[in-house]
């Protein structure tokens, strides 16, 4: 059976769908230009589980739930479940603890860069040139046979392992839920002000992002390979559905008034233009290393490969150090911290680039 | 019995890589390149087509798939 998401047409579909959900969940509540935010989410979750304690950005976000459980569903209806996983394990949870120290210097994951752009945020620009840049520099280690080795197949229970843990935070979330007023519900920690106390509605998340789910698992929609894919083959395919995913943003954004062009007063965003350039140099070439954006890793796991789950496990864990060690920048700009990470960050990637090849390829 | 290309169990865009590599250097006019994913199966396919050259047929095979392409 011909896959029609997985067409020009499809991609340039699923895009302009993301688009619309991600401003229409905006409107509904979620932050601003972060109707989805695969990097800002995963720290949300991070924070809601006491895993760091900043206090404006805890939230079990169900959109991060949906994105797995969406491709989980995709995958096992079109028979591509297909649980492997052993392709440095390590190396990948590395890639993914700084892929979300570089992402929460910038605040945002490609996913975010390109809605913030939408939302007329032009740091948004000094964010995507940065990532198209850290992207470049992997595809170099690419071309010279920068690989992380073959995955293997594993037990189909092993597959299923990270769409549970996402149903595991949905039931937590469920006999944990907001109390008005309150910081801590149960177990759980919520944000009394601040982007992790601006929400849509969980129902609506969790559907949403589902459905976005689906819709990537299906069109390997990946905002990473778009650049990737361009750069290396100058193909065209997947960088049709980012630019078709800003286009429908934007017009969505119009219509609910949510757009504002400029470089000060944005939400969730600093105007220290280095480091929102820097900061996605370090997470482009993470995503590149690890073959996939955060938002690809994500549908990746619910289709089974424990590699990428490793990944978005490693960013949820970074997350928790930026804040911990006051890595992540505010509205006020990077930190100092932040940028020693960075650059900490940037050797760490290089070594693995320059270390981890075959010469065969 | 053509050239194998495996590029089964690499992730992306790997074995898009090794597929133009191969199709830039080889003097053979068929070729037959190993995948295990089907995103693997349709980033060959495109980048193979976009090169000028034809997938003949893709047998699956267990849970792989042997793309098998001509020029």
């Amino acid at each position: 059976m011909k896959n029609f998401l997985a067409s020009r047409r499809g991609i340039i579909l699923v895009g302009s769908v993301i688009g619309i959900l991600a401003a229409v969940l905006q409107k509904l509540g979620n932050p601003g230009n972060m109707g989805i935010c695969v990097a800002c989410f995963e720290r949300d979750i991070a924070g809601a589980l006491g895993l760091h304690r900043a206090p404006i950005v805890q939230y079990v976000r169900p959109e991060i739930i949906g994105l797995v459980l969406g491709a989980f569903i995709a995958a096992y209806i079109f028979k591509e479940f297909k649980p492997r996983s052993g392709s440095a394990p390590l190396v990948r949870f590395i890639l993914g603890v700084f892929a979300m120290i570089g992402a929460l210097i910038f605040l945002g994951c490609p996913w975010r860069a390109l809605l913030r752009l939408a939302g007329g945020d032009a740091n948004a620009i000094l964010g995507l040139f940065g990532l198209s840049v850290g992207v470049w520099i992997g595809t170099i280690f690419l071309k010279n046979g920068y690989t992380l080795g073959r995955t293997q197949k594993t037990y189909k229970a092993a597959g299923w392992i990270f769409p549970l843990l996402m149903v595991g935070l949905l039931v937590l979330m469920l006999l944990n839920p907001q109390i008005e007023g309150a910081e801590k519900s149960g177990i759980l920690f919520y944000s009394l002000e601040g982007p992790g106390s601006m929400h849509a509605p969980l129902v609506i998340s969790l559907l949403a992002a589902v459905i976005i789910g689906f819709l990537a698992q299906r069109s390997r929609f990946c905002t990473m390979g778009a650049l990737r894919d361009l750069i290396l083959f100058k193909h065209t395919h997947l960088l049709s559905g980012i630019i078709s995913l800003v286009a429908a943003a934007f017009v969505t954004n119009l219509i609910f008034k949510q757009f504002n062009f400029g470089f000060s007063s944005q939400p969730v965003a600093h105007s220290m233009h280095l480091w929102n350039f820097a900061g996605m140099v370090l997470a482009g070439l993470a995503f590149t290393l690890a073959g996939g954006c955060p938002g690809r890793q994500l549908f990746l796991a619910g289709e089974g490969d424990g590699d990428a789950a490793i990944f978005a496990l490693g960013m949820i864990v970074g997350a928790a150090f930026a804040h911990n060690f006051g890595l992540a920048s505010s509205t006020a700009g990077a930190t100092t911290a932040g940028m020693v990470a960075t650059v900490i960050g940037l050797v760490v990637c290089m070594l693995i680039g320059f270390t981890m090849k075959e010469r065969t390829i | 019995m053509s050239k194998i290309i495996d590029a089964r169990g690499l992730s992306c865009p790997q074995p898009v890589i090794l597929t133009l590599n191969e199709l830039k250097n080889t003097t053979e006019t068929q070729l037959e390149i190993l995948v295990d994913t089907v995103t693997a199966k349709e980033n060959v396919t495109r980048a193979v087509n976009s090169q000028g050259w034809q997938v003949d047929k893709v047998e699956t095979l267990d849970d792989e798939y042997k793309i098998v392409i001509y020029k």
